[in-house]
């Protein structure tokens, strides 16, 4: 069981826990706005865009290049941005905290 | 068994110079092929104009068939978003459980219809009854209102010996005005009434602009989804193992759905109008010409795509551009998604069984490419 925390572009913040699945997905179970996850998490709507603390951002699994190619050309994009479709619950360190891009 | 197969036609091209030209109407179009190409220009769009002339970014070129503006997809930023922002919450209802049951329902009705008889052209028996049903939802209003745009026929702007036909066009737009007119008499819950009462900048839409948002509602999710949903069960009934997959493991019809659309890629492509001269693919791009986004094309780059011919239903990474790039990607996805994925669902779960007796493919034709899109006609046995 990790524990994640979400922040909102209106600063909402959200405790939240899960063992599995992607940050995608544990965010729209938990209705946070600006995560819309429209294609279900094959890396191709952008609608997940994150930016994870920078404290964090390291202990991540690298993005892949497809990933990355998407990220390039997203607005609000930082040093710290990801998906949260790629970035699985069990890779994530105990609270893990993430700013939802947009 | 057939093998079902939608070629691409734009390999070479796409490898060798990345571009080709399409001709229509005196206003050629290069048609940009390549994934990474594609979604740049997807993104920039104060070079690459969505807001011109109405109609023109559209291939082959609605310039001389109408003067609405279809909202927001031919409108540009900042007023895009604001329209957008008005509409997204309308839109993302298909998301809703009670609508997916309704999807449901009424592919069990269309499955019953079609069981009782030995052969049913699919394009027109199935196709086109799911998608206008479905749309009763998308707009909330009367079920029994889809008989009328199943009498239209599948094609409301393209006719058999014309690529533009004004004509039929006229059909829509008239019955959009009397639709709009009936709404402003007694409001109700749909989608006419909901924008009636919409504002933007501070004043009530006008009808005007009700019109060019409803235009837009038909006219983009017509043949796109009656492809998508047609060529799926081409697909089904060349493939016997697919449904006992999909009802074994559930779980798989979110990517095989985005992996569907990716491979059929329903609508071919998107122009856009050029406000600068500039570069693309090493290639001078005049002010004032079009470009169009060939989403087909970029869906088989083998530079992003692990053997891009071949559906692969668990593709795990799949960024594909079926329903657009940016900020002008289809407003209509979340329904036409919520489509597809029932209608897998529901065939797995009935143990639907899909034969092929015959075809004849719609193949599109733009000068030096000619694509299959789906089926102009296609006879099937469902059991
Ligand atoms: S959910 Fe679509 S890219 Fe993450």
């Amino acid at each position: 069981m990790s524990q994640i925390i979400f922040i909102t572009q209106n600063q909402e913040r959200y405790e939240l826990s899960a063992e599995s699945g992607s940050l995608m997905e544990l965010a729209k179970a938990n209705r946070i706005s600006g995560i819309d996850g429209d294609c279900g998490g094959v890396c191709s709507c952008a609608t997940c865009h994150i930016h994870i603390h920078p404290d964090h951002f390291e202990q991540l699994p690298a993005a892949s290049e497809i990933e990355l190619e998407m990220l390039e050309l997203e607005d609000n994009v930082s040093d710290t941005s990801r998906l949260a479709c790629q970035v699985k619950v069990q890779d994530a360190p105990e609270g893990l905290i993430v700013t939802v891009a947009n | 068994m057939e093998k079902f197969g939608i070629p691409d036609p734009f390999e070479g091209e796409r490898e060798a110079k990345g571009f080709g030209t399409v001709q229509d109407q005196e206003d050629d179009v290069m048609m940009l092929l390549r994934l990474k190409d594609v979604r740049k220009t997807a993104k920039d769009v104060k070079t690459f104009q969505s807001g011109a002339k109405p109609g023109r970014i559209v291939v082959p070129s609605e310039v001389s068939i109408r003067d609405t503006r279809q909202i927001p997809f031919e409108v540009d930023p900042p007023l895009h978003g604001k329209y957008r922002s008005v509409l997204e919450d309308w839109f993302r209802r298909p998301e809703n459980t009670d609508y997916q049951q309704a999807i449901a329902a009424i592919i069990r009705e269309l499955l019953s219809e079609v069981k009782a008889k030995s052969s049913v052209e699919a394009v027109s028996e199935f196709s086109l009854k799911l998608q206008s049903r479905a749309l009763t939802l998308l707009l909330n209003i009367p079920y029994a209102e889809a008989e009328t745009w199943i009498s239209w026929g599948t094609h409301v702007f393209r006719s058999e010996d014309s690529a533009v036909d004004g004509d039929k066009a006229e059909i829509l737009y008239s019955y959009i005005d009397r639709q709009i007119l009936k709404a402003e008499e007694s409001p109700g819950e749909d989608l006419y009434s909901i924008l009636l009462n919409s504002e933007i900048d501070g004043r009530k839409f006008t009808k005007e602009e009700v019109r060019g948002v409803m235009i837009l509602t038909f006219a983009g999710g017509r043949d796109t989804v009656i492809n998508a949903v047609t060529n799926t069960l081409a697909y089904i009934a060349s493939k016997p193992q697919v449904l006992p997959a999909v009802k074994a493991n559930p779980a798989i019809i979110t990517t095989a759905v985005e992996e569907l659309v990716r491979y059929f890629s329903p609508l071919t492509h998107m122009g856009r109008v050029v406000t600068a001269d500039t570069e693309i693919c090493e290639h001078a791009v005049k002010a004032d010409s079009r470009v169009s986004l060939c989403w087909a094309s970029a869906n088989r780059d083998p530079n992003t795509f692990e053997n891009p011919n071949e559906i692969n239903l668990e593709r795990q990474l799949n960024p594909h551009v079926g329903f657009g790039f940016g900020i002008h990607k289809c407003l209509g996805a979340t329904h036409a998604r919520q489509v597809l994925r029932t209608l897998l669902q529901v065939l797995a779960e009935d143990d639907i069984k899909i034969s092929l007796l015959e075809a004849k493919e719609n193949i599109e034709d733009w000068g030096e490419f000619q694509r299959k899109v789906g089926y102009d006609q296609i006879h099937l046995s469902f059991s």
